[in-house]
């Protein structure tokens, strides 16, 4: 089981802050993630659905969409960062 | 290499106590630069910002930019605090410090600090109407990137 945390609008459009969800084997990739999570409903669609503007952070640390996600235990999806 | 200070919290933060923080019994700072990021009311229909960050990869992000920014500039101190929750037109969002023994040091520190946190650090602002209506997310900026990338030539 990998758990998967949302931020800002990827959270609102999901529809939920965090999941426990068990990923299949051919998922290795951020990208792949990225992908799979698109087919999961309409919800998970409307938010990912230009996946290149989605970031995300791997044990809290940025990570690129070709970076493996093997021995993750928690994956950030947001958008671009707005602070300051 | 001297430590951060980092905060990442809800309450307000003062000025003065900030800077007494990084320079009481001090004598080899020479410049001291601070920065403050404010709520603005966008011409007076803003009615709130609310700042969503990631607990725990927001403060460990500030930290890294922080100790990037030490280390570069050599820098005798600094403090980084940024605030989360609701904020109201004239409060403050953000603070940061920056000592060193000449001012341009901790101008450049203060500077760079901002450019880093505003484009990695993980906090999101969605804007409240003064109406109550509630607005959109704040779309990052081309120019907040620009901003990011000048750092990355020269030293």
């Amino acid at each position: 089981m990998t758990k998967l945390v949302y931020f800002a609008w990827v959270r609102e459009r999901i529809g939920k802050a965090e999941e426990e969800i068990s990923l299949p084997a051919d998922v290795v990739t951020v990208g792949d993630l990225l992908s799979h999570l698109k087919g999961l409903g309409e919800e998970y669609e409307a938010a990912l659905q230009f996946p290149q503007a989605i970031r995300v952070a791997i044990n809290m640390e940025h990570a690129e969409h070709d970076e493996l996600i093997a021995g993750a235990r928690e994956i950030g999806l947001f958008p671009p960062m707005t602070g300051g | 290499m001297i430590a951060p200070f980092v905060k990442v919290q809800r309450e307000d933060f003062e000025l003065q106590t900030e800077i007494d923080r990084l320079t009481d019994g001090r004598r080899d700072i020479g410049a001291v630069v601070t920065f403050s990021g404010l709520c603005r009311d966008e011409g007076g229909t803003l009615g709130a910002l609310e700042l969503e960050h990631y607990p725990g990869m927001a403060e460990a992000e500030i930290d890294r930019i922080a100790k990037l920014a030490i280390e570069r500039f050599e820098l005798l101190g600094l403090t980084a605090i940024h605030r989360y929750g609701k904020i109201a037109p004239g409060e403050n969002i953000v603070l940061v410090i920056a000592a060193a023994p000449h001012r341009q040091a901790a101008f450049d520190g203060a500077n760079f600090v901002m450019d880093f946190l505003k484009t990695s650090a993980p906090f999101w602002k969605k804007e409240h109407g003064k109406d109550g209506t509630q607005g959109s997310w704040v779309s990052a900026k081309d120019a907040d990137d620009a901003a990011r990338a000048k750092w990355a030539g020269n030293k």
